[in-house]
């Protein structure tokens, strides 16, 4: 038996201890539940739900739970216990323009149908540390008192228990998408669905061939590394790409879905989802046929997710490249590059086989470089030997 | 700080089907090794599904080899030739746990080998299958990075980019500089990556009476060499394909025709080499065959007593 590959066994069990142990930390401090992480950790579950392209906050915050917090290995949870799950079907089409609305911004109309809804957002807090979130719970402080609180009104900030009185006024049932508002003018690239309305592919079951039909390009982004997609979309803004966008809009909150059983033959509800969409108006010049009109870019995640959002409607926009005629030239443009590369369970797990034993891959290399070097200074010391009078 | 237990997995167990994936999984798995084995070399897309181990770790594997296995299968895996590599150990208790697999080292005895790297040294059987885990499928992905065309270029069997290569490696450095993942040609028709198994195992490959089947989980790719099929190493007439070779035999069995890893042993560059095929060295240690340093690896504790 040859010790130094042996044993991994045995190495393989105490690992598995040495983690559970580095997760729970110092036993002093009181374990957190999922629960608190569902509640007070939103935004990371929202991570998690798109990247393991499963909706269920339980979940998702128990694999942040498991994952110590790191939210690539929490989507590989994620999707591990996803593609066991049966397929029922696929739900009727979700209506965004009658989403339940937390937030609605637009950057292309000053006022619009529905007004524009701040809701909750870290857009206009200034960073600075909360230090009172550090000493005391159960304290509801808003992060900044001058925009949680209505203009006008006394600072209730002596007591921090006391939640902020907000205009309670209720929304519109029914906000008209920007992208809708354009589109009546005929001013807006129509979004409309191929012939047929086929079901959208699944690349979780079927491998995706090249060029990839946007239902493909849309869901791999949607399960993108939001870093990636954040990088590419910047770059298409910074000059990687011709890209002049405008925000139509996001907004932010809760939709029905509803599916049709076979067996009953009309639509059921299933319950709600929070979705963030994100509509972004481009630039378009047109064609001979065709008169100028602003294109789509199209960007839906799940949970509040504005930069995921937005990020992707950006790199939408640049994938349909092929579709307008123009050239594809950036990384951002380029479908194979986009696709290939966002999906970040993939790219983590052959990053990270580097960590695996390649010696004897190795031993080739070194078999190889060894001998050539030997064989160059043998070559050397003859040449030497026959031409001691030769210049370099 | 106490250690905590790890959780059984016991509970969770009749939960997952045999095997792990569920049955039209594996007939859709079944179906693309049909189709790769009847067009031998040709990469089949198949509908990869996502693994509980990590892309990149021989998830293309473990799927071929949870759509094949059977309770009468007997499954060795190996990572770099041995069975103890973390690893190989971690992909046979997969199977253990999912599969109730029959597990064994021994090569003559496994009915299935999943291995990364390596071609066992023992010549494989009719009737066996071997899975290999390869995390690049198209050989040609080097030289053209975008799928759309290397799909054209095997479509056309345009391989003059891969000719160029080699013959850009010789005259830069007086030979193929490619030792492992070495581009074969199968059956006259396609270009195959080998997966990065040392070209020393090349010839292995070629009219062999066992099954071999590829699968790249990430890539979503599976191929196949159906028994007693050619798998010719590109080359040139004046620059015939060799194989590695060793100055010295194993340091632990003295065999002088098997691929060798190299063991530092010391801070002064003392080394020694042994087999990278763990069974094969332990086999023929038991049949008595002793290399310069085994006594001493036997003394210092590298090598322990056989386990018969």
């Amino acid at each position: 038996m040859y010790v130094a590959v042996k044993g991994g066994e045995a190495a393989i069990l105490a690992t598995h201890d040495l983690v559970a142990e580095a997760r729970r930390g110092d036993e002093a401090v009181p374990e957190i539940s999922v629960a608190q992480i569902r509640e007070q950790q939103g935004l990371a579950c929202a991570r998690v739900m798109n990247e393991g392209s499963l909706y269920d906050a339980d979940l998702a915050a128990l694999a942040l739970k498991q994952a110590q917090g790191d939210a690539i290995e929490a989507a590989f949870l994620m999707r591990a216990y996803r593609t066991t799950l049966p397929r029922f079907g696929s739900s009727e089409p979700v209506d965004t323009a009658r989403m339940a609305i937390r937030r609605r911004v637009s950057a292309t109309y000053k006022d619009l149908p529905g007004g524009q809804v701040l809701g909750p957002t870290y857009d206009y807090t200034h960073r600075l540390f909360d230090f009172a979130l550090m000493e005391a719970s159960n304290i509801m402080v808003g992060l900044d008192p001058t925009i949680s609180e209505r203009e006008g009104e006394p600072h209730s900030a002596e007591d921090a228990r006391v939640r902020p009185e907000h205009d309670a006024k209720p929304l519109d049932a029914h906000m008209p998408r920007v992208p809708d508002i354009l589109g009546a003018e005929g001013l807006m690239e129509p979004e409309e669905p191929p012939e047929g309305d086929p079901r959208p592919f699944d690349l979780t079951r079927e491998p995706v061939s090249f060029p990839a039909d946007r239902d493909v390009r849309l869901q791999a982004m949607a399960r993108g590394d939001e870093g990636f997609m954040l990088g590419l979309g910047y770059s298409v803004q910074r000059g990687y790409g011709n890209s002049h966008p405008f925000v139509g809009e996001v907004r932010v909150g809760e939709v029905s879905v509803a599916f049709v059983p076979e067996e009953l033959g009309f639509a059921v509800d299933l319950g709600d989802i929070t979705l963030t969409e994100c509509q972004m108006v481009n630039q378009f010049a047109g064609s001979k046929d065709v008169p100028p009109q602003f294109t789509r870019g199209y960007g839906l995640s799940f949970g509040h997710s504005e930069r995921k959002a937005m990020s992707m409607s950006l790199v939408d926009r640049a994938l349909k490249c092929r579709e307008f005629g123009e050239a594809a030239e950036y990384p951002a443009q380029q479908d194979e590059f986009v696709l290939y590369h966002s999906d970040n369970v993939e790219a983590a797990g052959f990053v990270e086989h580097l960590k695996l034993p390649h010696y004897v891959d190795f031993q080739g290399e070194l078999e190889l470089i060894r001998r050539i070097r030997r064989e160059r200074e043998e070559r050397l010391a003859r040449n030497q030997d026959t031409l001691p009078e030769a210049a370099e | 700080m106490t250690l905590h237990t790890p959780v059984t997995q016991d509970a969770a167990q009749p939960a997952y089907n045999y095997a792990y994936l569920d049955e039209q999984t594996k007939r859709m798995i079944r179906r693309a090794l049909l189709k790769a084995v009847a067009v031998p070399g040709y990469q089949v897309p198949f509908g990869s599904r996502e693994m509980p181990l990590a892309r990149g770790w021989g998830t293309g594997g473990i799927q071929i080899t949870a759509a094949i296995i059977g309770p009468q299968d007997r499954l060795k895996v190996i990572d770099q030739g041995a069975d103890d590599t973390t690893n190989a150990v971690s992909i046979r208790r997969f199977f253990e746990k999912t599969a109730n697999a029959k597990t064994t080292e021994a090569t003559d005895e496994a009915t299935i080998i999943q291995t990364r790297h390596r071609i066992p040294e023992a010549p494989l059987q009719a009737g066996q299958i071997m899975v290999y885990q390869v995390p690049q499928p198209e050989p040609l992905r080097k030289l053209e990075p975008r799928e759309a065309e290397t799909r054209k270029m095997h479509a056309w069997a345009e391989y003059g980019l891969m000719q160029v290569k080699l013959y850009e490696n010789i005259a830069r450095f007086g030979e193929v500089t490619t030792t492992y993942d070495y581009p074969v040609l199968i059956n006259g028709r396609y270009i195959m990556a080998p997966s990065p198994i040392p070209k020393f195992d090349n010839p292995k490959m070629h009219m062999s009476p066992a099954l071999q089947l590829f699968g790249a989980g990430r890539e979503k790719r599976i191929y196949a060499l159906p028994p007693h099929t050619s798998v010719k190493s590109l080359d040139f007439d004046d620059h015939p394909f060799r194989i590695q070779s060793w100055n010295e035999p194993c340091a632990l069995c003295a065999a002088a025709d098997s691929y060798l890893d190299e063991v530092v042993i010391d801070d002064q560059g003392k080394r020694m080499f042994v087999c990278s095929d763990s069974h094969f060295c332990e086999t023929r240690r038991e049949d008595g065959h002793r290399g310069a340093m085994l006594a001493d690896a036997t003394s210092s504790g590298l090598v322990g007593e056989s386990k018969l």
